[in-house]
């Protein structure tokens, strides 16, 4: 009789036990139009209606979390999922309407007005 | 994990992301100076090995392998509720430099952190900067028992532009990164309002 080992055979270090493609069914590019890792995603759905759509767990949390406006990085870092498979989820999600992708908002980059505000803002750091 | 509360927080419009690279050679200080003035949070990508990467990175017996996973440091400061800037430690090694193109699309600007005991491994970052016309400053990270040097001398090694600010820091210490930054914000202003002169001259 072997005995029942104390530790578990795997451990956070053996890393996810699903292979993250598997979230997007093996497809490794996105639908669509491409978007900016800064890209603003926004839910397109009310949100007393999620629980009543039949949505993959990720989608339902994508959903909740984007009822305010949210960055692609934001939502990959939240998610704890590679920044890939986000990208796949978000594109079948605009597809199917249940979100919408608008793109990074730069005007600080080229005005010196928003630029001081960031200097002081770092200098309060 | 969605976290509890920070939700609430957010601003219902989209904030305006101002976008600065944190780059330099492998063990140069990214991560270090990332997590000193923000928050720093996980990201990482699984990507596609293209081609060329495959042969210069030697995967002979994995020849099967097409994806890697790439981890970033990841950081964000709000600035406030509309506006927010977001850091990205730039993956150092050679075979990870396809996502830097994706990485610098709409960037303000770019630290390039430098260790004097491997000056040789800034010159990569900064040649992509000054080809693709971003506006960047070379800090130089100050490691204990590393030899000090003026930054006139490592401007020189670096043979850079004279307009470029050089910096030395410690990534370690939240003043010292954030004076960094806001030398590079200052920069990035200075030449916006050269540029402006020039087209209204």
């Amino acid at each position: 009789m072997s005995s029942v080992p104390d530790d578990p055979w795997f451990d956070r270090d053996a890393g996810p036990v699903v292979r993250p493609y598997a979230l997007t069914g093996g497809r490794t590019r996105p639908r669509g139009e491409s978007f900016d890792l800064l890209a603003v995603v926004g839910s397109a759905v009310d949100a007393k209606a999620i629980d009543r759509m039949l949505l993959e767990p990720e989608q339902a949390q994508v959903l909740r979390f984007c009822r305010k406006p949210t960055s692609v990085a934001d939502l990959a870092s939240e998610l704890d999922l590679p920044l890939g498979v986000v990208r796949i989820m978000l594109s079948d999600m605009r597809e199917r309407g249940l979100i919408t992708i608008g793109k990074p908002v730069r005007t600080g980059m080229t005005d010196p007005r928003v630029l001081k505000d960031v200097v002081d803002a770092l200098r309060r750091l | 994990m969605l976290s509890a509360g920070y939700d609430e927080d957010r601003p219902d419009v989209s904030p305006v992301s101002i976008k600065i690279l944190i780059a330099g050679g492998f063990g140069a200080g990214k991560t270090t100076m990332v997590g000193s003035v923000s928050e720093i949070r996980p990201l990482r990508t699984e990507e596609t090995l293209s081609e060329p990467s495959v042969l210069v990175d030697d995967l002979d017996g994995v020849e099967t392998k097409t994806t890697t996973t790439v981890a970033m440091d990841f950081g964000r400061i709000t600035v406030r509720d509309d506006l927010v800037v977001y850091l990205f430690g730039t993956p150092g090694q050679h075979r990870f430099w396809f996502m830097w193109d994706e990485l610098s699309l709409g960037a303000l600007g770019a630290i390039v952190l430098a260790d004097t005991r491997r000056l040789a491994d800034s010159f990569p970052s900064v040649d992509y900067f000054e080809r693709c016309g971003i506006p960047f400053v070379v800090a130089v990270n100050c490691f204990e028992g590393a030899k000090r040097f003026r930054p006139d001398a490592v401007r020189t090694a670096l043979d850079l532009d004279q307009g470029v600010p050089v910096v030395l820091c410690d990534a370690r210490h939240r003043p010292s990164c954030r004076d960094v930054l806001v030398t590079l914000v200052e920069y990035a202003i200075s030449l916006l309002s050269s540029a402006d002169a020039v087209s209204a001259g």
